[in-house]
């Protein structure tokens, strides 16, 4: 599935947040969206699931605008991971996971066994099986967030939205959690906010910086050391690695903060 | 596993519709004027069945015309208020929220007592329809007052209370500017929830009530289960967010309403019951509903029959006997859930 914004402008009072942004997820394609804090990839994220309705411009799934979808239907093609969602109930780890079968869900519809195997399905694919019948709060961070990817999955979408997944991961589970996800099927929209992780997992890397788009290209075109100064403001070497990817290397300056 | 399940599910709906038929029962059997149980059910079978058992009339008057409305009306109203503490407590993703907290009872009260006394409407707008004008006007006020105040859990609650010392306020106002003494001690009564002048009419109007909001609610019970990880975590799982919100606080307003002009506003139940009922049948509110609403009738139905037999020769108000039972009952279940999070 293609999934296109068109000049996309979202704003908060007189604060503009996302700037005329317009980019597109080929099918297949595993998309990173990088930027500082405050850039406005969440903002952008939020649009593209349809969360928020642009001030300008339109997001388009497969050349259908989304505001002409029913939310059931883009549910069944789009899954979104949002950062650190959180509970109060008491719910076991697969509960969690089964609300990702909502969207097939229905009076004409009741949960079937198939529905029990796609959840168990999920499961399995973040490594989370045993845990099941844990209670919720009873997991950690990293646990937590494999089962939000594991509910999304549940969703059994063409599109996968990230935002920041990683964040609260074991480095084992960041590189497993990316690495499921690129092996998967599906056009997958990530925020990421390692580097590293954005050159060795994405495709192609979108560039955000204070609300615009500055830079869209594989991760050797993009991931320069100009960019990262420009847009990162800290010092880098980009090394290529040999089979055609790219490693950075950051140093400490003594100035990253005050600049 | 799926028939199992059913199994377990259909032993379950058995066992919780044994009890409240045993609460119904008991209910009407105790009062001032203890009366058998198998009077009570040898009446319900003459009324409903022409069973023409021979009963002394009195007996079978006082269970048929007094005790079996005001118990059936005293369920309804259990299991509303709880329906509707299930509903916002998830809606509202807020331990905290019930219709008396929020101030949705009290502008409820507001509603009704400016029809009764201001006769607001000219008479043209029953007692029930002024209360629930006051309780959606009383929500939207809330809503407001916590917009304003900037998101965050304790927003709504303490715009809740700001709401219900307005909506009592007003309520005070109009009882004393315009009601007469008698008027004022029967409204002061039923503002403290009353079930004593509960005829078969009533239940006309409550049961309905109850049982079109319990399957209103049941039909959002997914999209209330989505609800858990908040507003836009079920609108990414396909809820139509403000669709839902309207249809479910507005049932919400409506079973309060209609409770509030009946009975007058009971606070506590819609809190408790939930937090109870919860820890029984967990989170899945395809389950959690219709239990409730069982627990809630129940709870009711017994605080009803406390409330006839506590201090002999005397009714006390209702609201007084869920409050101290539910206010106790609170604080064990809200310590409780901080040691286990």
């Amino acid at each position: 599935m293609r999934l296109a914004t068109k000049d996309v402008t979202w704003a908060v009072g007189p604060a503009t947040i996302v700037d005329g942004v317009s980019l597109s997820a080929e099918p297949g394609e595993f998309l990173g969206i990088i930027g500082p804090n405050g850039s406005g990839k969440t903002s952008l994220i939020a649009m593209l699931a349809g969360l928020r309705r642009p001030r300008r411009g339109t997001v388009e799934l497969d050349g259908v605008p989304l505001s002409a979808l029913s939310r059931r239907h883009l549910a069944q093609k789009l899954a979104l991971v949002e950062q650190q969602a959180e509970t109060a109930e008491r719910m076991s780890a697969r509960q969690a996971v089964e609300l990702g079968r909502t969207p097939y869900l229905g009076l004409g519809h009741p949960w079937s066994e198939l529905d029990d195997a796609i959840v168990a399905r999920a499961l399995a694919q973040v490594d989370m099986t045993p845990l099941a019948d844990r209670n919720w709060h009873t997991l950690s961070g990293g646990e937590r967030q494999r089962l939000h990817i594991a509910r999304a999955l549940a969703q059994q979408p063409r599109l996968l939205l990230l935002d920041e997944p990683t964040n609260h991961l074991d480095i084992r589970h960041q590189i497993g959690i990316l690495d499921l996800v690129r092996r998967l099927d599906l056009t997958v929209i990530a925020a990421l906010h390692d580097l590293n992780h954005a050159a060795l997992f994405c495709d192609r890397i979108a560039v955000m910086q204070a609300g615009r788009l500055v830079a869209l290209g594989t991760p050797v075109e993009v991931l320069t050391q100009r960019l990262i100064a420009g847009v990162f403001g800290v010092e880098a070497a980009v090394e290529r690695q040999e089979n055609g990817s790219c490693h950075i290397r950051f140093h400490a300056t003594a100035g990253a903060l005050s600049g | 596993m799926t028939v199992r399940r059913l199994s377990t599910r259909a032993s379950f709906t058995l066992a919780a519709v044994a009890l409240l038929a045993a609460a119904l029962w008991l209910g009407a059997a105790i009062g001032e004027t203890a009366i058998p149980l198998d009077v009570v059910a040898k009446t319900v079978a003459n009324r409903l069945f022409h069973a023409a058992y021979p009963l002394d009339p009195i007996d079978e008057g006082i269970v048929w015309s007094y005790r079996l409305s005001r118990v059936v009306v005293a369920a309804c109203c259990g299991a509303a208020l709880s329906l509707s503490g299930v509903v916002l407590q998830s809606l509202l993703r807020n331990p905290l929220a019930d219709p008396y907290v929020l101030g949705i009872s009290a502008g409820a009260s507001t509603g009704a007592v400016s029809v009764a006394i201001l006769g607001i409407g000219g008479g043209l707008v029953g007692l029930p329809l002024g209360a629930f004008a006051g309780a959606l006007i009383a929500f939207c006020l809330v809503s407001l007052l916590a917009w304003r105040a900037g998101s965050g859990a304790a927003a709504i609650i303490l715009a809740g209370v700001a709401g219900s010392q307005l909506f009592h306020a007003l309520t005070a106002f109009v009882v004393t500017k315009a009601a007469n003494a008698e008027q004022a001690r029967g409204i002061m009564f039923w503002l403290l929830g009353n079930l004593s002048g509960v005829r078969w009419p009533d239940v006309t109007l409550a049961l309905p009530a109850a049982l079109i909001g319990l399957a209103l609610c049941l039909s959002q019970a997914r999209a209330l289960d989505a609800f858990a990880f908040g507003r836009d975590s079920a609108a990414s799982l396909g809820i139509p967010v403000r669709r839902t919100y309207v249809l479910l606080i507005g049932v919400t307003a409506m079973m309060t309403a209609v409770m509030v002009a009946l009975v007058g506003s009971i606070g506590f139940v819609g809190l408790v019951i939930p937090h109870a009922t919860r820890m029984l049948v967990g989170v899945r509110h395809g389950v959690l509903l219709p239990a409730s609403a069982i627990v809630g009738a129940v709870f009711m139905i017994l605080a009803d029959i406390l409330s006839r037999i506590i201090v002999p020769g005397q009714v006390l108000p209702i609201g007084v006997v869920t409050a101290l039972f539910g206010a106790p009952a609170f604080a064990v279940i809200m310590s409780q859930r901080r040691t286990r999070l």
